[in-house]
């Protein structure tokens, strides 16, 4: 499999107080990402996987930096490219979803024209041909009579239909990779799952690799080839989904999974104590050792590296044996 | 079981739509249509659908914060429509609420103490020491020590302001709460601690819940029964087990379709539901599920299906 992406120690750091206060949003990630392949990049709230995805696309907020590491997409380091260059990039080789629809489409522009911009900017497309390509997109992400949608505006459509078009808006391009942050949060469980069957559709159909940002281990289990587990900031653990969901080799992949609740089942809920740390004040050593029930005495005096136990598994816990750096 | 603390009785609220310049009535929104169900004593309902079901509606009914336009509420055996004064009170004081957003749903301005005091405050002349006493017990019952009640709730994270939120629900003697999708806004593992602390209270306390959701596998988790909801009907109550097992109504089952896998070699039959729920304002004659409905038959679009006991259960569908 050729690969499509591949991040190498990933660091963004937030500066604030003139830079005497920095919280490493992302630090050191690693991962990479085969053509048609799908990776899951799990976490709770602040654990990074946002601002993971927007330093691959060059779009870190205002106080943030990407200070270490590279983005290789298609051979090219995405870090050294100018704002310029990469707005070349977005929106036609990487297109990105959001969560929540309505902000990510204009309500003062109609349907067409917002699906349309993709192909105008990145393509010169025009007139008659700008029309059958915007029809064909909003044939293929399923919007009935598209020919007559598309003279409407988002207020018009639903909460699926909307997420939908902005579907339909990162195809327009013809992109590589797809990253969908928390695509379906917002939308019904029968929404949701037409929604997903209707990814994976395209994802067959026109081969592009997906990042599926999500906290959602169904979601995981139901969409990813892969898995990595974010927290604090890290990558945790990384496995093929099946050994994850099978062998979990970090304690927190292991409250993860046993924290959900499984249909038909009424065992009681796996709980971990306490809540995710904040980023400005870590823990010492391993940043999961305050709430790790297998805690060594070392895990909090040493940080853990990377254990390769497998090809393809990485889990950064002292449990794993010796390390192989 | 014994014997129901809250009983609906053909609840319906329908919500006028304001037309023209004069502001006449036009069409009506039937957010809820014609409920039934009962809550017993200790027990957990749960009340599933997607938006616009009237689940909300129907929590808002219970909680005196809409007048219904037909049908009953029964409380402990009382009509509460009928209740004032002092009984009325004392319905505010047994039944409470907790709200899916507790970052929304706690006064930013107050001190955690006074906002578990306020409901003992209104609707009790406890001394004030005794107040600080019950402050205090009610937070340990949710696992928060009494030193958090000078703070206020932007020091707490999502999941112990979902604690106070609960602290404040089971201040006064609370015999029924609403819990409004309680863990959807909260992070994965911090609502398992919240789960399992709202069963260990019920266990405790013996208090009974209404819990309200739109995720199959939380819901069924924590719920004794469950009842589907679909466009301000239920279409199907059952135990939470049996319902997992065999669930009746095509709708259920495709909600049970839809659901996510637990593990990545979990297949759900690939039959999702094609089309979206329609709108409240323009209901399909009959059965109100028809136009989406893959065993539909003639009779559907002309008959509404009323609920009938069947295996236990009760399921408002025309294949039964």
């Amino acid at each position: 499999m050729r690969s499509v992406l591949e991040v190498a120690d990933l660091q963004t750091h937030f500066f604030s107080f003139g830079g005497s206060r920095v919280v490493k949003a992302v630090d050191r990630v690693s991962f990479t990402l085969g053509e048609g392949e799908t990776l899951g990049l799990v976490g709770e709230s602040g654990s990074g996987k946002t601002t993971t995805c927007l330093s691959i696309v060059g779009l870190v907020p205002r106080g943030g930096r990407i200070v270490g590491g590279r983005v290789l997409f298609e051979g090219e380091d995405l870090t050294r490219k100018s704002q310029r260059e990469l707005r070349r990039v977005r929106g036609r080789r990487i297109a990105v979803i959001l969560q929540d629809p309505m902000a990510s489409l204009n309500p003062l522009f109609t349907i067409f024209r917002q699906v349309a911009e993709p192909a105008f900017f990145h393509q010169q497309m025009r007139g008659r041909t700008l029309r059958a390509r915007v029809q064909h997109l909003l044939t293929a992400v399923r919007i009935p009579s598209p020919e007559w949608r598309m003279r409407e505006y988002p207020h018009q459509m639903s909460g699926g239909m909307r997420q939908r078009i902005v579907g339909a808006i990162a195809l327009a391009g013809g992109p590589r990779l797809v990253i969908a942050d928390e695509p379906t949060t917002n939308l019904d469980v029968t929404i949701q799952a037409q929604y997903l069957d209707l990814l994976k559709d395209i994802q067959r159909e026109t081969g592009v690799a997906l990042i599926f940002v999500t906290h959602n281990l169904g979601i995981v289990a139901k969409m990813c080839d892969r898995v990595a587990v974010m927290y604090a900031g890290k990558i945790v653990e990384q496995a093929p989904v099946r050994a994850l969901f099978d062998a979990p080799r970090h304690p927190y992949t292991r409250a993860l999974l046993g924290a959900v609740p499984k249909l038909g089942s009424k065992e009681p809920l796996y709980s971990i104590a306490g809540q995710p740390p904040n980023l400005a004040r870590l823990p010492t050593g391993c940043a999961f050792h305050p709430r790790c029930p297998e805690v060594l005495p070392r895990c909090a005096a040493e940080e853990p590296g990377d254990f390769h136990s497998e090809p393809g598994r990485v889990a950064r816990c002292w449990l794993n044996g010796q390390a192989h750096p | 079981m014994a014997k129901p603390i809250l009983e609906v009785r053909g609840l319906t609220k329908h919500f006028p739509t304001r037309r023209g310049l004069l502001g006449r009535t036009g069409a009506w929104v039937k957010a809820v249509d014609g409920v039934d169900f009962a809550i017993h004593e200790g027990e957990t309902l749960g009340l599933i659908g997607e938006s616009g079901c009237g689940k909300t509606t129907t929590s808002k009914l219970i909680l005196l914060q809409e007048r219904p336009t037909a049908g009953t509420i029964v409380f402990e055996g009382r009509d509460i429509a009928a209740l004032d004064g002092a009984d009325l009170m004392a319905y505010r004081r047994a039944v409470q609420v907790v709200f899916q957003d507790p970052f929304s749903s706690l006064s930013p301005r107050m001190r955690v103490r006074d906002i578990v005091a306020e409901p003992l405050e209104i609707h009790t002349d406890l001394s004030r020491a005794a107040i600080d006493a019950r402050v205090d017990e009610v937070l340990g019952l949710v696992g928060l020590t009494p030193d958090v009640a000078p703070l206020f709730p932007h020091e707490f994270s999502g999941g112990q302001r979902q604690r106070i939120a609960i602290a404040r629900a089971l201040a006064t003697d609370t015999r029924l709460i609403v819990l409004d999708e309680p863990v959807s806004a909260l992070d994965v593992s911090v609502r398992a601690q919240i789960m399992n602390q709202l069963e260990h209270l019920q266990r405790t306390l013996g208090v009974s819940y209404l819990f309200i959701g739109h995720d199959l596998a939380t819901v069924a988790h924590i719920s004794h029964r469950i009842a589907v909801m679909y466009l301000g009907r239920i279409v199907e109550t059952a135990s939470s087990e049996a319902l997992c097992e065999r669930p009746l109504h095509p709708y259920t089952q495709a909600l049970f379709a839809a659901a996510l896998p637990s593990h990545p070699d979990d297949r759900h039959a690939p039959t999702t539901i094609a089309g979206e729920v329609p709108s409240a304002l323009n209901l399909p004659p009959g059965c109100r599920f028809h136009p989406r409905c893959p065993a539909v038959m003639p009779v559907c679009s002309q008959v509404e299906p009323v609920l009938q006991s069947r295996d236990g259960g009760e399921v408002a569908c025309h294949l039964y």
